[in-house]
């Protein structure tokens, strides 16, 4: 485990605190509470309907929360509630300082335009006019997913699952962001690509120090990128501490029959 | 003419009733106040289908009285059919004068193109749009496109531009090249080539831009920075060409390709009838001066 990732003595990038979002009667997620520091990688495991989603979409400012609190070490106002922000500044800073990386590239990726330009974009929503450089970090960070660098104009459409989600990766990537958010990121991808992209996102973490919110419902998944966990049931957390702790030493019976449930070869 | 119904001709004059004129007015008065900004307004129903220029003829409408001189082109020309169809239903329900003199034309509805003769303070120049939205194509939802434009978000703009390079190895666009207003709004300057775009900068004229079926005007006042989108290393640049008029020997106009024959013969011709006739009249000639093209000189109607 990377040493100085989310130490204590740091300030947390990311702080939430009882956290919940209510659907008018039906339970989205209830009194989550956690903090993230720089560097940090914290997983969020659970079935499906368990909330995961939710709370990320609630964390990543996509959907207001019913009450609590998602606060954000940002460059400009410094630890700020997400949702206190104006609408340009949360846009702003979105754009700026995070990442989202969704299941589906298709979501992500703008599919009508070239893999090269979904992953300059960023670049010049931060004000980059210079189409040369841009063409520079575009191929940069193509070799850095490891993409054939001769395939950047085509369009994402004629991509395979697993590169296509790997333009997504370097289209989150490319602006430098400090909080990268990834709802399952491998999801529909068999498990060779699978494996070959969390050996590639685990690198980029480290080397980035990235802070990062993995929402996972695959344990190995979990496993690999995560130091820390978070198991969701029904819309509660029910368990949280160090991966190797949950994984290996599982408190709360719904946890142990997660673990357990994981298929051996 | 008949001066006995004369009170009566300029009660709901010019096709539209008075209350839509006040509106298209009042959405005139905004777009004008906010340059580049696009105007929701309530668009009608024209005597023509969407596409043939409905927002222009509502804006011409909306503005026009029985002093004014008017001129209606498309690509730049005065004589084809539905710049002719369109000035003769002005000529009907508005009884003014009109006139393929760019120089005497106080209103100017057009399609396409701007005239090559610089334009004058009390000249309004008023655009046929098809789609107000220049980020639409990159971005399907309008709630996006607004939020867009109301925080000054235009990034994704060069998305396209980008494409465009790394494409073509320069910027493409050949019409329709996006433009900021005042460093603010991005705007469509409707489907005119980017030969006109440096026309729209510190106009003399006031430039309206209307979209019948979107149901959106815009406009740039008189004196107004409109600056075409480009990357440091890329910059904008309008299209050239290696030829001069074949009819009156222009240099410095904006030339449409016109095949004569299945052979492959072609000439290049000034896309502003006006500006060429005028030439032609004063003396000017080109390589193909006299060709067949060149005698018919059909009068205003």
């Amino acid at each position: 485990m990377n040493a100085p990732a989310g130490r204590l003595d740091v300030e947390p990038l990311l702080r939430v605190t009882d956290l919940s979002k209510w659907y008018g009667h039906v339970l989205g997620c209830r009194d989550v509470s956690f903090e993230l520091r720089p560097g940090e990688v914290l997983g969020v495991v659970g079935e499906s309907g368990s909330g995961k989603t939710t709370l990320l979409n609630c964390i990543s400012g996509k959907l207001e929360p019913s009450s609590g609190l998602v606060e954000f070490d940002t460059y400009r106002f410094g630890l700020k509630n997400v949702y206190s922000l104006s609408e340009p500044d949360r846009r702003r800073m979105q754009r700026e300082e995070w990442g989202f990386v969704h299941q589906n590239p298709r979501d992500g990726l703008r599919m009508r335009v070239s893999g090269g330009a979904n992953v300059a974009e960023p670049l010049m929503y931060l004000g980059q006019r210079h189409y040369g450089k841009m063409r520079q970090a575009t191929i940069d960070w193509l070799e850095r997913v490891e993409l054939d660098t001769r395939r950047i104009d085509d369009k994402p459409r004629n991509f395979s699952g697993g590169m296509q989600q790997r333009i997504q990766v370097a289209r989150n990537l490319i602006h430098g962001p400090r909080l990268v958010f990834m709802d399952e990121p491998t999801g529909g991808l068999d498990v060779s690509v699978q494996a070959r992209l969390l050996d590639l996102l685990r690198e980029l973490v480290r080397d980035l120090n990235l802070a990062v919110i993995i929402v996972t419902h695959d344990m190995a998944v979990a496993r690999l990128m995560a130091d820390r966990l978070i198991v969701m049931k029904g819309g509660h957390v029910v368990e949280t501490g160090l991966t190797d702790q949950v994984l290996d030493d599982p408190q709360h019976p719904y946890s142990q029959l997660l673990v357990s449930s994981v298929l051996q070869i | 003419m008949n001066p006995s119904n004369a009170p009566e001709r300029y009660y709901n004059y010019a096709y539209l009733d008075e209350q839509t004129k006040r509106m298209i007015r009042r959405s005139i008065l905004k777009a004008l106040a906010i340059p580049g900004y696009q105007v929701p307004f309530g668009s009608r129903e024209m005597p023509v289908p969407y596409g043939w220029g409905t927002g222009g003829i509502q804006l011409t409408a909306a503005i026009i009285g029985p002093e004014d001189v008017y001129k209606c082109i498309d690509q730049g020309a005065d004589d084809t059919t539905n710049a002719v169809s369109i000035r003769r239903f002005f000529a009907k329900v508005a009884d003014v004068e009109t006139t393929e003199d760019t120089g005497q034309a106080t209103i100017i509805q057009s399609r396409h193109r701007i005239p090559e003769k610089p334009l004058k303070a009390n000249q309004v120049m008023i655009f046929q749009v098809p789609q107000p939205e220049p980020l639409r194509g990159l971005e399907p939802r309008e709630t996006e496109t607004r939020a867009m434009h109301a925080y000054a978000e235009y990034g994704l703009q060069y998305v396209s531009l980008y494409e465009s390079v790394s494409a073509y190895g320069r910027i493409a666009t050949g019409a329709g090249y996006p433009v900021m207003i005042e460093e603010r709004y991005l705007m469509s300057p409707s489907p005119i080539p980017k030969f006109d775009n440096p026309k729209l900068n510190d106009s003399e004229a006031v430039l309206l831009f209307g979209a019948g079926r979107e149901k959106r005007i815009y406009a740039v006042p008189p004196h107004t920075t409109v600056r075409s989108l480009d990357f440091d290393d890329y910059p904008f640049e309008v299209q050239t060409w290696e030829q001069s008029c074949a009819l009156c020997g222009s240099e410095d106009s904006y030339l449409d390709e016109v095949v004569l024959d299945d052979a492959g013969q072609k000439m290049f011709v000034c896309s502003d009838s006006h500006h060429c006739a005028e030439r032609r009249e004063a003396g000017h000639a080109g390589p193909m001066a006299g060709h067949a093209l060149d005698q018919s000189k059909e009068p205003a109607q």
